[in-house]
């Protein structure tokens, strides 16, 4: 088994839970030993904006340092929203003057050297792990499922920390194909979901979620795949009337269901058309 | 008689409390350095023995930039310490009704929603004087481990030392009362033989023993207190 260390993050120790449970039995089925960073602190959630406002850079270091102190280089996020705000605090304490500041400041921890790299799932399933043993391992290949890989914004922007294109991803699609499903391409797969605005204006997000819908529905998609809590939820529970009931799942859900530690979902179960094993 | 005469002159430090400088004995506490100089305490003071969090302190020392947190009662004065008594924190306790809401992250969040401006400064653990991972306990409340934060504050005096230092503004010692509060009425395994007892005795069990009692003169409860049976150590 090799050795990865992971980040959860909050939400998937609580409304996405589903995400982190297939993902890690998934990861075991590949030979990997998942284990959590000690001590964790929420990300920072969401990353700050502002150059001169130093706090808001302390937690996301201070897991960095976690990772520090376990001898590892390198940090598995799954949730974007994580992977964003862990991967541009890991970027912008690449200033020295940065990172004096944020040392100097936390006086409690060891200093943070530098050099922790934070990556995505789907960055580590294409190219750590990569798509030939990706289809080896499969069980049970999703063929016949028209799925949409959905982007959003946290995993592909700004491009300094994007896992792929930013306007033409193929990331995930290279995944969904290797695990024997037909990605579906759909002209909102890289746009906004509305994020926090869920909250002030539900009904930005009520029209953005049922943009997204739309067009998924429209290209064929069966069901969306996402890598983020937030935008799970806009797409569910701030579906307009109407709008195409698409079911949403975490990627994490679908590598899965191929890989046979998790059963396919029955609605999604009668379109395959591939040999079940 | 005559008296003993102590010849003995304690050493002396100096400290100062609330900026005047005071030369008080080495090895008091720094509750009983200000008593010994002249300060009466009617707030600020409780057990003395480092369980009620009453007598909350910061304290500065020459030559260091941290300010440091301590009970009064625990701590003995440095030569050079600057001191101040924080007496009360003020901070807002939400009401809820503990039956109606559910142990889950939510309710933290709904109830203390400053919970979420927490950036991990780690400057409440600095401050708590129980040396609780007062941070950690903060991260288990974000991700609703509501368990989590039971045990890591289970020790926690209230005396709000890192509700005051809390940048994010966070009402800790209330959040934490909540969490336990919610472990115990939802989480915490059931004490079943207590359960039985309560029932038994809800159906009658101890009720004759009980009117039998009284019944009796106050002479004759006296007689049967003596004679009670004491369990041998």
């Amino acid at each position: 088994m090799k050795r990865v260390l992971y980040f959860p993050g909050c939400a998937l120790k609580d409304q996405a839970q589903e995400y982190e449970r297939a993902t890690l039995a998934a990861l075991a089925k590949l030979g990997y030993k998942v284990e959590e960073l000690p001590r964790w602190n929420c990300c920072g959630t969401v990353y700050s904006l502002a150059q001169d406002d130093l706090m808001r850079h302390v937690g996301p270091v201070r897991n960095l340092i976690r990772v520090q102190e376990a001898g590892e280089e390198k940090l598995l996020t799954l949730c974007a929203m994580c992977y964003n705000t862990l991967h541009r605090s890991a970027e912008f304490v690449n200033d020295p003057e940065n990172l004096r500041r944020i040392n100097a400041f936390m006086d409690d921890e060891e200093d943070y050297r530098g050099g922790v790299r934070v990556l995505h799932l789907v960055q580590f399933l294409a190219e750590e792990i990569g798509e030939e043993d990706l289809s080896r391992a499969m069980v049970r290949p999703l063929e016949g499922l028209r799925l949409g890989a959905y982007y959003g914004c946290t995993l592909l922007r700004p491009k300094e920390v994007g896992v792929d294109d930013p306007d033409r991803p193929e990331i995930m699609e290279r995944i969904l194909q290797a695990l024997g499903a037909e990605p579906v391409l759909f002209p909102e797969r890289v746009e906004c979901c509305g994020a926090y605005l869920t909250v002030t204006r539900p009904d930005v997000v009520r029209e953005r979620a049922g943009e997204i819908l739309l067009s998924a529905a429209e290209a064929g998609a069966q069901a969306l795949l996402t890598v983020c809590p937030l935008c799970k939820f806009n797409l569910e529970e701030r579906r307009p009337l109407g709008a195409p009931k698409l079911l949403v799942y975490y990627v994490g859900e679908a590598l899965a269901w191929a890989l046979g530690t998790q059963e396919i979902p029955e609605e999604l179960a009668k379109s395959l058309t591939g040999v079940m094993s | 008689m005559d008296e003993v005469q102590v010849k003995v002159k304690p050493e002396m430090v100096t400290v100062y409390i609330m900026g005047q400088a005071y030369q008080v004995p080495a090895g008091l506490t720094i509750l009983k350095a200000l008593e010994y100089a002249g300060f009466r305490l009617v707030r600020g003071v409780g057990c003395r023995g480092g369980f009620c969090g009453a007598c909350a302190t910061v304290y500065r020392l020459p030559g260091d930039y941290r300010l440091y947190a301590d009970l009064a009662c625990q701590t003995t004065v440095k030569d050079g310490m600057y001191l101040a008594l924080l007496p009360s924190t003020p901070a807002e306790r939400r009401s809820y009704d503990i039956r109606k809401v559910k142990p889950a992250g939510e309710t933290l969040l709904a109830l203390y929603p400053e919970l979420a401006r927490c950036v991990a400064c780690n400057t409440c653990t600095k401050s708590c004087p129980q040396k609780l991972e007062v941070m950690d306990a903060v991260q288990a409340a974000l991700r609703g481990d509501i368990a989590k934060v039971a045990e890591l504050t289970f020790d926690c005096l209230s005396c709000g030392l890192c509700t005051m230092r809390c940048p994010a503004e966070i009402p800790h010692y209330h959040v934490w009362q909540l969490a336990r509060r919610l472990y115990g009425a939802y989480l915490a395994p059931k004490a079943e033989h207590l359960h039985r007892r309560v029932q038994e005795i809800e159906e009658g069990k101890c009720k004759e023993e009980l009117e039998r009692l009284m019944r009796l003169t106050r002479e004759e409860l006296r007689e049967l207190y003596k004679a009670r049976e004491i369990e041998p150590e």
